[in-house]
């Protein structure tokens, strides 16, 4: 079993995040350590509720809950989103004319290459701070929104997505192979629905496994927003251990949030490789 | 003391001397620098242990492994900054005094090459782990055949066979790590990004810091993309290409 060599024929090697969850281990969970290690981690976990203080629950909850609403809308958005804009980036790169190809390349490299940490303040503080100075704007209806700090984060996540993601659909798109595309154009299909009926599922497909990875790398990503006033579940758990002076218990219930919500999207995404994985 | 930024020219911003912000954002780029290749080495070390660990023989121990890896990739990074920054230190002192050991500091400097390091370190297993299982079969049986004991083989066949195939992964990763010591920015360290921030608060021109920083991110991004470049291709001298 271990001697299967697990590098498939492999897309891209970018950031590559396996499925986190593997079910079909469901029925390895009963071996003696397993059942050892889980019954230490229920402990460990029961240890925690019992003896640390978690007053401020009930207190901070809609906090908590409002905060998590954010990170997902964030997260779902700016996902989908970027992901429609790396469709066009990842084909001009295989198919496109040379100076687009060009143009996409280097939007992929300049993304990749700064943390999404500086984009996000170059976003909010340096191109947000051009904005006050020219007059018409600051009469015009996208002045409100302009000095809020949801645009400014939606767009470097959303651009973040759109280069890591072009970037894999490149890989995915060249990876189909040129026998479908071929037999597509012999059935007469005109260009834009070979790319809607074979070209882009047929790549989406292959690139399941690595998409469910990259949405929780996108995850991860979300709490950054937090640094430019977003409340999201970040903020609010940094604002609790603020006002409380609690140290531990606030970020032990993040950690397990964030790897709630991680467990959900490996999931998530398990069910959606097994129903139209490729085979 | 006041100093009129708004009259200063660009260069006069960037200078390296007192008034220009050069100097801060250089440090804090060798800072940044110092903490991504040590964090990678270190990750480099508890990566290969723990593809040692996920491919050894002892189940306990591969899921064990399998426990780090699957936390670190769901755990934000930002949050295992905390908790590292803020928990650890609390957590070793509390156990050191039990010990009657007087307390220790971690900071800012060691916090950041442990958070970057456990982070790079589940990553380097997996790529590691990997690149490992590449290694054809027949080899390992050659080196058995011979009767290598266990460590040579590990460090003769197995380590400089694995490295072609380890090497795109682990280029990626340390794209990663200097991409990730921006976030000590977050817990106020002094590092590239939060330098060319303070820069940028100080002067008021936050695009033009904001953008240089961005731009020196980029360069070591792109020369380390090509330093790996060239050593994927020379250890893919004399290879199968697929």
């Amino acid at each position: 079993m271990d001697n299967q060599p697990l590098i498939q024929p492999n897309l891209s090697q970018e950031k590559k995040a396996a499925s986190i969850l593997d079910l079909s281990a469901i029925k390895a969970w009963f071996m003696p350590h397993r059942i050892l290690l889980i019954v230490i981690t229920l402990g460990s976990i029961a240890g925690l509720v019992n003896n640390l203080s978690w007053y401020w629950i009930p207190e901070y909850q809609d906090a908590i809950l409002e905060g998590l609403w954010r990170t997902l809308i964030l997260l779902v958005t700016s996902f989908i989103t970027g992901f429609l804009l790396a469709i066009p980036i990842g084909l001009v790169q295989v198919t496109g004319p040379s100076f687009l190809a060009k143009l996409a390349q280097s939007f992929c490299t300049l993304i990749r290459g700064t943390p999404l940490l500086l984009q996000i303040w170059l976003l909010y503080y340096g191109v947000g701070s051009i904005f006050p100075e020219i007059d018409w704007l600051r009469e015009s209806f996208l002045w409100p929104y302009l000095t809020d700090a949801w645009p400014y984060a939606f767009i470097a996540l959303t651009l973040s997505v759109a280069a890591y993601e072009g970037e894999i659909m490149r890989g995915a798109f060249a990876g189909v192979p040129n026998g479908e595309l071929e037999a597509a154009k012999a059935f007469g299909m005109p260009p834009f629905k070979i790319l809607s009926r074979i070209w882009l599922p047929r790549a989406i497909q292959r690139t399941l496994p690595v998409i469910g990875g990259e949405v929780i790398l996108q995850l991860k990503a979300t709490p950054l927003v937090a640094t430019i006033t977003l409340i999201d579940t970040y903020a609010v758990f940094s604002k609790i251990r603020q006002e409380t002076y609690i140290v531990y218990e606030p970020l032990l219930l993040m950690t397990g949030i964030y790897l709630f919500l991680a467990g959900i999207i490996a999931l998530l995404f398990h069910y959606l490789e097994k129903r139209n994985g490729a085979r | 003391m006041f100093i009129d930024y708004q009259s200063m020219s660009v260069w006069q911003l960037l200078a390296f001397e007192a008034p220009g912000w050069g100097g801060t954002l250089l440090s804090g780029l060798l800072l940044s620098l110092e903490i991504a290749i040590l964090g990678f080495l270190f990750g480099l070390v508890i990566g290969f242990l723990g593809a040692l660990g996920k491919l050894g023989n002892s189940i306990v121990c591969r899921d064990l492994w399998a426990c780090y890896t699957t936390a670190v990739r769901a755990i934000p990074e930002l949050v295992l900054i905390l908790l590292i920054y803020f928990a650890l230190p609390n957590l070793l002192n509390s156990l050191l005094s039990l010990l009657g050991i007087s307390n220790i500091e971690i900071n800012g400097f060691i916090a950041g090459v442990l958070v970057i390091s456990f982070v790079q370190g589940a990553y380097a297993t997996e790529v590691i782990r990997s690149a490992m299982l590449a290694i054809p079969a027949g080899q390992i049986e050659a080196a058995h055949a011979f009767a290598m004991p266990k460590y040579k083989i590990l460090y003769r066949i197995s380590l400089p066979a694995m490295l072609p195939h380890a090497l795109p992964g682990l280029s990626n990763l340390w794209l990663i790590a200097t991409k990730d010591t921006a976030l000590l920015a977050v817990v106020g360290f002094t590092e590239l990004t939060l330098a060319a921030r303070q820069a940028a608060g100080a002067t008021k021109e936050q695009l033009l810091f904001l953008t240089v920083a961005g731009g020196l991110y980029l360069c070591i991004s792109l020369v380390s993309d090509a330093l790996f470049k060239y050593f994927i291709r020379r250890s893919n001298k004399g290879q199968m290409h697929g």
